[in-house]
Order: C-alpha cells, then sequence, then structure tokens
C-alpha cells in the first residue's frame, strides 16, 4: 500500500515536472525528451495499476514511433530556426490565466463529485483477477469492439497515405520505371531505317 | 493520503491536461511544441480512461484509450506531414509566420 | 387597294431595315421607291374616284384598345381631305425617294436612310387615314419619331444630333397640347372617334369647364390645345425654332417632311377638326392671329439668311403661317389648297436646293454661289418655276392658293381680318423679295466660290426626273385643281370640312385681283436692283440700322431667349436633381450607403481572422472555459 502510494507520487511528480518542461525548455529536442520521459512515466503508472498492455502499446507506439517521429522531423527542421521574435511574452498572463481557471474548474470537477459519492473515495483496484489484462482486452476487442477495431485500422492507412501524399515530390532529375511506358513501346518508335549511301555517313538526331 | 484513490489520477489527469492546454497558446517558437501540447492533453485523456477503467473493473475504458491511442498516432503522422510541406514552401515553421488565412 | 397603300411602305421599311444585308443597297433603294411608288399612282386613283363619286372609304383593319368605355379601332377612312393628304404625301415621297438615289449615292448608310423614309411615309399615312384621336396621335408622334431619326441622320456631326434633338423637345410641347386635348375630349365626349365627336359638337358648344378653378367653354379649351399641338408639327411662331435647326439633315428630308408633309399636319388637323373649331370663334381667332404673325415674322427672318436651306425653311414656316390664317378664317378648303400646291411648290424648291448645293459639293451659303445659271440651266429653269409658283405669278399654282387666302382674309368678319388682310399682302411681297434674292444670289452676279468654275456641274437625271415632276405639278396643280377645291358650289369636301357659316361667294373688287400680282412681279426688278446691281444700298441700309438687322439675322433672339429662360432653367433644375436629389441623397444612403455599411461591417469581421493558430486556440478555449462554468454552476 505505502509501495503504492510512494511510487505514484513519484512518477506522476516526475510525468507533471517532465510536462511542464516540455512546454518551457528552450530546445525543442529536449522538449522531445521530456515528453518521451513523461509517457514512460505514465506508462509505468498504467502498468503499476494492471493496465499492463495499454502501458505497453503507449511505450511502444508513442516512445517508439510518434515521438522518433517527432525527433526526426525536430531535427530536419532545427537548425532553420531563426531567434524567437520579442514580444511573444506579452499573452502569457493571459495564457496562464485561462490555463488556471480551467485547472480549478477540473478540481472543482473531482471535488464536487456527485455521481455515487461514495465511489471516488473507495474504490479499489481489483488485484486477483483470473484473466490477465491482455487476455480481458483481446476478448472484448475482437468481438464487441471489431468493427471500431477495423476502422481504426482504416484510419491509420488513410494517414499513411496523407502523410506519404503531402510530402511526396516528383523530382525531375531522377530517372523512373514507367511500366505502362515499358510494355506499350512499339517498333517504329524506336527503330528508323535509313539507306545509307556509300561515303556520306548518316547524321544521328538525338 | 497514503490511500492512491481514483481521485489521486484524476488529478494527475488534470494537472497534465491544464500543463497541455497552456502549451498551446503560451508556445511562441515552433508548430511542433504545439502538436507536442495536443500529446499531452491526449494523454491525460488516457490517463482519466485507464484510471477509471481500472476502478469501475469495465475494461471498455482500457479499449477506447486503444483508439484515442491510434487517432493520436495518426494526428501526429498527418501533422508532421503538413509541417514538412509547410516548412519546404515558407521556409519556417514559426507560429508567428503562420496566418495565411488571415482574413 | 387602301390596305396596300398604307402597308407598303411599312413593308418595305422593315425589308430595307432588316434584309438590306442580303439583298443589298440598290435592291432596298429599287423595293422603297416601287413601294411608295405604287402608293402614289394607287392614291391618285382614289383621289379621282373621290373627285367623281364622293364616296368615303372605311376598313377597319383590327379592334385596337377596349378598355372600360374607351373603344378603339385602327382603321382606314378615307374621305376627300385625307384623298387629298393621300396624294400629297405620296406623290411627294415617291419622288423624294427616287431623288435620294441620286443625292445620297456617297452615303454609306442607304438602306437606312430609304428605310427611314419608308418608315415616315407610313407614320404620315396613318396619320391622316386615322378615323380617330388616338390614331391620329400615333401617327403624329411616329412622323416625330422618323423626323427626329432623318434630322439626325448623320449623327456624326454634332450640330445634327442637337437640331434634331431640339426638334424632338419642341415638338413634345405641342404634343401636350395635343394629348391634354385629348383628354377633355374622352372626359367631355367620351369617345375619340372622330364622328361620334364632332356629331356631339354641336351639343356641347354651350358648355363649359373649369380648370383651376376658372370657368371655360369646352370647345374653346379643347381647340386651344388641339391648335397647340398643330403649332408645334407646323412650327407656328413660339414653336417654330426647331424647324430651321431641322434643315441639319439631308435635303430630301428636308423637302419631304420640313416642307410638303410632316409640318403640314397641323393644317390637317386643324382642317380635320374644324367641326370643332366651327363652334368656337375664340379658337378661330387665336388660329388666324398666330397664323399671320407666323407668316409676316417668318418671312421676315427669311429676307436676311444666307444659308440657302434655312431660307426656304423660314419661307416654310411663313406658308404654314399662311395656312392657318386661311384656316382661322374659316376657310378651311383654301387652308388644304394652299397646302396643296405648297406641297408641289416647295418640294420643288427643296429639292431644286439640293440639286445646287450637290452642284457646289455641298455648299450652302448663298453669298459663295452666283453666276452658274448658265451652268446648271436645267436646274436653274427648275428653281425658278418653284420660285415663280411660290411667289403668286399668274396662273401658276401658288397664285390661285395665296390669293384666295389673301381674298378670304378680305371677305372674313371675323376679329383679325384686317390684321391678316394687311400682313397677307405685306408678306406676299416680302416673300416675293427674298425668293428672288435667293435666286439672284445663287444663279447671277459674280462666281463666288473658292471651288474651281468648271467642277459645278448639273445633277444626274435620277434627280431631275422627280424635279421635273415637282415643276409640272407646281405649274399646274392650281390651274387643274382650285375649281374643285375652292371653286363656288364645290361639292367635293362633302363632310370632311364643316362649315357652320355659309363663306361669301362675292367676287373680289377689280383692284384687289390686280393689286397681288402686281406686288408680286414688282418685287423681282426690285430685288433684281437691290441684291445685284446696287448692294451698296443693302449695305447702306443695314449700315445704318444695325440694330434691326441683327434682331433678324438673330431670328428676333427666340433661340436666345429660350435658352435663357428654358434650356438653363431646366438644366440647372436637372443637375441639381442629379448631384443632391441622386447622388448625395438617394445613392448616399440608398444602395451606396448600404454597400459602405457592409463593406465596414465585414471589414471588422475579417480582422478577427487573424490567421495565427493561438487566436483560434484561445478563444476556443474561453469557450470551454464557459460552458464548463456554465455546467458547474448549473
Amino acid at each position: 500500500m505505502i509501495a503504492h502510494a510512494l511510487i505514484f507520487y513519484l512518477l506522476s511528480s516526475v510525468a507533471i515536472l517532465s510536462s511542464l518542461m516540455v512546454i518551457s525548455s528552450k530546445n525543442t529536442v529536449h522538449s522531445v525528451f521530456f515528453l518521451i520521459l513523461a509517457f514512460v512515466n505514465v506508462s509505468c503508472l498504467f502498468i503499476m495499476i494492471g493496465a499492463e498492455f495499454v502501458g505497453m502499446i503507449l511505450l511502444i507506439v508513442y516512445v517508439g514511433a510518434v515521438a522518433v517521429l517527432f525527433l526526426f522531423v525536430v531535427m530536419m527542421l532545427e537548425g532553420n530556426f531563426v531567434k524567437v521574435k520579442q514580444g511573444f511574452l506579452q499573452y502569457m498572463p493571459f495564457g496562464f490565466f485561462i490555463a488556471l481557471v480551467i485547472f480549478f474548474e477540473l478540481i472543482i470537477i473531482i471535488g464536487s463529485w456527485q455521481f455515487r459519492p461514495e465511489f471516488i473515495k473507495t474504490a479499489k483496484i481489483a488485484y486477483d483477477v483470473k484473466e490477465t489484462n491482455t487476455v480481458q482486452i483481446g476478448k472484448l476487442l475482437y468481438t464487441d469492439y471489431f468493427l471500431p477495431f477495423q476502422l481504426s485500422g482504416i484510419v491509420l492507412l488513410v494517414a499513411m497515405i496523407g502523410a506519404i501524399l503531402l510530402t511526396f515530390r516528383r523530382r525531375d532529375n531522377l530517372k523512373r520505371q514507367d511500366i505502362l511506358k515499358q510494355s506499350s513501346r512499339e517498333r517504329e518508335d524506336s527503330i528508323e531505317l535509313v539507306d545509307v549511301e556509300s561515303n556520306k555517313g548518316v547524321k544521328v538526331n538525338d | 493520503m497514503i490511500e492512491i484513490t481514483l481521485a489521486h489520477y484524476l488529478f494527475l489527469s488534470a494537472s497534465i491536461f491544464t500543463l497541455g492546454v497552456f502549451g498551446i497558446f503560451v508556445n511562441r517558437k515552433n508548430v511542433i511544441v504545439i502538436l507536442m501540447s495536443i500529446e499531452l492533453i491526449l494523454l491525460s485523456v488516457n490517463i482519466n480512461m485507464v484510471a477509471f477503467s481500472v476502478y469501475l473493473q469495465n475494461i471498455t475504458g482500457q479499449i477506447f484509450t486503444l483508439f484515442i491511442l491510434t487517432v493520436a498516432a495518426a494526428e501526429a503522422a498527418i501533422g508532421l506531414a503538413i509541417l514538412v510541406v509547410f516548412f519546404r514552401n515558407r521556409g519556417s515553421i514559426q507560429v508567428e509566420d503562420i496566418n495565411s488565412m488571415k482574413g | 387597294m387602301l390596305y396596300l397603300i398604307l402597308f407598303l411602305p411599312l413593308l418595305g421599311s422593315f425589308i430595307s431595315a432588316f434584309f438590306y444585308k442580303k439583298i443589298g443597297d440598290r435592291t432596298c433603294q429599287i423595293i422603297t421607291s416601287a413601294f411608295v411608288v405604287t402608293g402614289a399612282i394607287l392614291s391618285s386613283i382614289i383621289l379621282l374616284e373621290t373627285i367623281k363619286t364622293g364616296k368615303v372609304y372605311e376598313y377597319p383593319i383590327l379592334n385596337w384598345i377596349t378598355s372600360g368605355s374607351l373603344k378603339l379601332h385602327w382603321s382606314i377612312y378615307v374621305d376627300s381631305l385625307t384623298a387629298v393628304m393621300l396624294v400629297v404625301v405620296n406623290s411627294v415621297s415617291a419622288l423624294v425617294h427616287i431623288y435620294s438615289i441620286g443625292y445620297m449615292s456617297h452615303d454609306p448608310h442607304k438602306p437606312r436612310f430609304m428605310s427611314y423614309l419608308s418608315l415616315f411615309t407610313f407614320m404620315m399615312l396613318s396619320l391622316i387615314t386615322a378615323d380617330n384621336f388616338l390614331q391620329l396621335f400615333f401617327g403624329w408622334e411616329g412622323v416625330g419619331l422618323a423626323s427626329y431619326l432623318l434630322i439626325g441622320f448623320w449623327f456624326k456631326k454634332e450640330s445634327a444630333n442637337n437640331a434634331s434633338m431640339k426638334a424632338f423637345i419642341v415638338n413634345r410641347v405641342g404634343d401636350l397640347g395635343l394629348l391634354i386635348a385629348m383628354f377633355l375630349i374622352f372626359k367631355t365626349f367620351g369617345t375619340l372617334t372622330f364622328s361620334e365627336v364632332f356629331s356631339q359638337a354641336a351639343d356641347q358648344s354651350k358648355n363649359s369647364i373649369k380648370i383651376f378653378g376658372g370657368e371655360y367653354n369646352l370647345i374653346t379649351t379643347i381647340c386651344v390645345f388641339l391648335f397647340i399641338g398643330a403649332m408645334g408639327k407646323s412650327a407656328q411662331i413660339l414653336l417654330h425654332t426647331w424647324l430651321p435647326d431641322a434643315m441639319e439633315g439631308p435635303t430630301p428630308v428636308s423637302a419631304l417632311i420640313h416642307a410638303a408633309t410632316m409640318v403640314t399636319a397641323g393644317v390637317f388637323l386643324v382642317a380635320r377638326c374644324s367641326p370643332l373649331f366651327e363652334y368656337s370663334q375664340y379658337a378661330l381667332n387665336l388660329v388666324a392671329f398666330v397664323g399671320a404673325t407666323t407668316a409676316i415674322f417668318a418671312a421676315s427672318i427669311a429676307i436676311v439668311q444666307t444659308d440657302i436651306k434655312r431660307i426656304i425653311a423660314y419661307s416654310t414656316c411663313s406658308q404654314l403661317g399662311y395656312m392657318f390664317f386661311a384656316a382661322g378664317m374659316g376657310a378651311y378648303n383654301v387652308a388644304i389648297f394652299h397646302l396643296f400646291t405648297h406641297a408641289f411648290f416647295k418640294a420643288l424648291l427643296f429639292l431644286g436646293a439640293g440639286s445646287v448645293i450637290h452642284a457646289f459639293h455641298d455648299e450652302q451659303n448663298i453669298e459663295k454661289m452666283g453666276g452658274v445659271w448658265k451652268k446648271i440651266p436645267l436646274t436653274y429653269a427648275l428653281m425658278l418655276i418653284g420660285t415663280l409658283a411660290l411667289t403668286g405669278f399668274p396662273l401658276l399654282a401658288g397664285f390661285y392658293s395665296k390669293d384666295a387666302i389673301i381674298e378670304s382674309a378680305y371677305f372674313s368678319k371675323s376679329l383679325f381680318a384686317g390684321y391678316a388682310f394687311v400682313i397677307g399682302l405685306t408678306t406676299a411681297f416680302i416673300t416675293s423679295i427674298y425668293s428672288w434674292r435667293l435666286i439672284f444670289k445663287t444663279f447671277h452676279g459674280k462666281y463666288n466660290n473658292t471651288m474651281s468654275f468648271e467642277k459645278v456641274h448639273e445633277s444626274g437625271p435620277v434627280m431631275l426626273i422627280p424635279l421635273l415632276l415637282l415643276a409640272v405639278g407646281a405649274i399646274f396643280s392650281g390651274y387643274v385643281f382650285h375649281g374643285i377645291f375652292i371653286g363656288e358650289n364645290t361639292q367635293f369636301w362633302g363632310k370632311a370640312i364643316f362649315f357652320l357659316k355659309q363663306t361669301a361667294h362675292e367676287h373680289p373688287p377689280l383692284w384687289l385681283l390686280i393689286l397681288i400680282p402686281t406686288l408680286v412681279i414688282s418685287a423681282i426688278p426690285l430685288s433684281f436692283i437691290l441684291f445685284l446691281k446696287r448692294k451698296d444700298i443693302v449695305e447702306g441700309f443695314v449700315n445704318n440700322h444695325k440694330p434691326f438687322y441683327n434682331f433678324l439675322v438673330k431670328k428676333w433672339y427666340f433661340d436666345e431667349l429660350y435658352n435663357l429662360i428654358f434650356v438653363k432653367s431646366f438644366r440647372g433644375i436637372g443637375t441639381f436633381l442629379w448631384q443632391r436629389g441622386d447622388v448625395k441623397t438617394i445613392d448616399a444612403y440608398g444602395p451606396d450607403g448600404v454597400a459602405k455599411v457592409i463593406k465596414n461591417l465585414s471589414d471588422r469581421a475579417s480582422s478577427v481572422q487573424s490567421g495565427y493558430l493561438y487566436h483560434y486556440a484561445t478563444v476556443i478555449l474561453i469557450g470551454v472555459i464557459l460552458i464548463v462554468s456554465f455546467l458547474i454552476i448549473i
């Protein structure tokens, strides 16, 4: 129990601090690293309370794929950044105020819990489950949520196609293979028969 | 205090959400940080989902987390692609420079 | 037959206007001319028929307007009056059509010209064949339109455009009078058909009408307004200013419209409405007074003008004055007779002038002509005949009609009879002087033009043959027709012209019969001396009486006066309404203002769209906060 509490406080405080660093650090690469740190902490928390599958997936997807993608892009574009323009801090108080208001409203919502009042204080994590988390998810996902699952696959596919299309650039100086062109090529297109007079030679146009 | 309840997780989620929101419009450096802020917001939503799922002993929350994760990944991929194209065309991804939608 | 007469010109006009590209210039000219010539021949047959049998033709064409108690037919109504007009209009028009083939041979827009001419002929025919006031008004406006188009035919000439506009606008003043008269007739008589109106005239003659508090005799009011209409169309004094300017149009147009036909429409109207005028001595007095005044006024101007066409135009004006005062004396038949003869010799003069202008290559100033009578003998002879006829040389056309007019004034017992008689005699004398001045300056004396003398040439046969025919008319029309038109006990007019009092049939005293020709003939040597042999007398007179001379040259300052009173003030009002009323009030608060406000608002709205991401995010978040707060508070 105490270990649970200690680890929770440790992980969550690190997560909050690293989130703060994400938005405040001057170097974008550092921001990315702090983002990874926050994700790792949160996934640890997930694993700790028994949602191992989601935790691991979070690690793999975010840390393995998204964050690395961010890193790539940051590295690619970073060198061209110019200095931050003057006067950007003038919005700071206002943004801070808005964030504060949101935060307190969320706290108020948590504090003034109306739905099953005892639940938020007394609910316990069930440690003694018969099936592992992954099995439970699999049983639900491939039955009740099968169609949404397929749909999310299509979303990913579309996102992939979109990303490729967006960044695709046709370069003129590259030689490409055009299968249609190759197979529809006729003899007349490429061969010309010329009667060559002796001692005159042929002028080749190319 | 010792007993970690749902409220603690919700508090954590609220903090990260607020930081994400704060990051969106305090940030003036580049759009990538804004994208990362959005990732933070989605993360806080995921925390909420998982926490409720665990404390309610209802696995559906975690399944929705998976979906949110999918969407977040797609969003990140598309967003970054747009950024790259934008940078290629305009030579800058500073937030201050992105105002071609000005009326 | 009558249908053919009426609609052939319209058909010709249509063909020439819309198919000239397919059939070519020459075909257009031939078709229109042939149609009108056919019309002329047919109408002479009709006139002969009318003279022989006194038949009245009445053919309905279609039911035109049926609205409440207003029922109007479109129909052809031909009595002796119309038959005379038919002959005048169609024969002059036919000759002018042929003449213009030659005259317009260098113009690039021949089909358009022929089309307008035919259109005019149709309109004039529908005016004179009308059996009700509205159809008459249609023709009335139609000839106005055709006149506008033809005066402005050379639309690249600024002065021609102005002249056509002036003619149109001045005519509108008269038309307003005619319209008011029509309204009054419909209001009180309940019909616009001639026969019905005229049959009621006697009953209505004692009635009166209230206008602006005053009480006036009904018939008199109607007649005065009718006469205002006639004044506008026939260029009587006060509304005469457009006629001289109308000479900007091609010369055939001047001959057809502004001498022979359209301008006589006013006289026709008065004669047609004789059953009304007979009941209003007041209106007749007005007609006589205006006619007589115009006669001498126009003649006095004609004597100092130097533009050959303007001289003839003022002469026309003066002769129209003759016709009106004849009508004012109650001698409508004499007026129509003068109209008839006048059409021939005035058209002859105009076309002859056209031939002269042609010979001099578009020179119109008589001071720059002279000495060419041997060079263009035919034109000279024809102009001479026209002049003799105009001045009333014995046995020519003008002699019979003009004498008859002056005699009618002599015998009349109306208020202005003496005035008209004196003016008639004086004007006859002045007419003679200025006509001979025209002849002498144009054909005799020294050659005064910068163009080489050899280049002056006679016109071609296509122009001379119509002139010859007109000359025949100018010589014989008076002699042949005076018995029929104004002879004693003639039955020709039948019911077409109404005489309340029997006209006098006394024989004029011998001194009067001798006096008129004497005056006319004595003017020949007089003007020969004044304008050819002893120019110093005229010059001396002019120098001694400069203001008087200028008064005449400036046409009694009518144009200047009208400019000052009407044109400037209306222009001022128009400018005021345009600048203040339209631009600054209606536009500023109306469309422009609304557009400005909307543009302003949308500019502000679009400035909200800054394009910055964090602005949008801020707004979204503020919205989120508001919604959440709302939910929490609830």
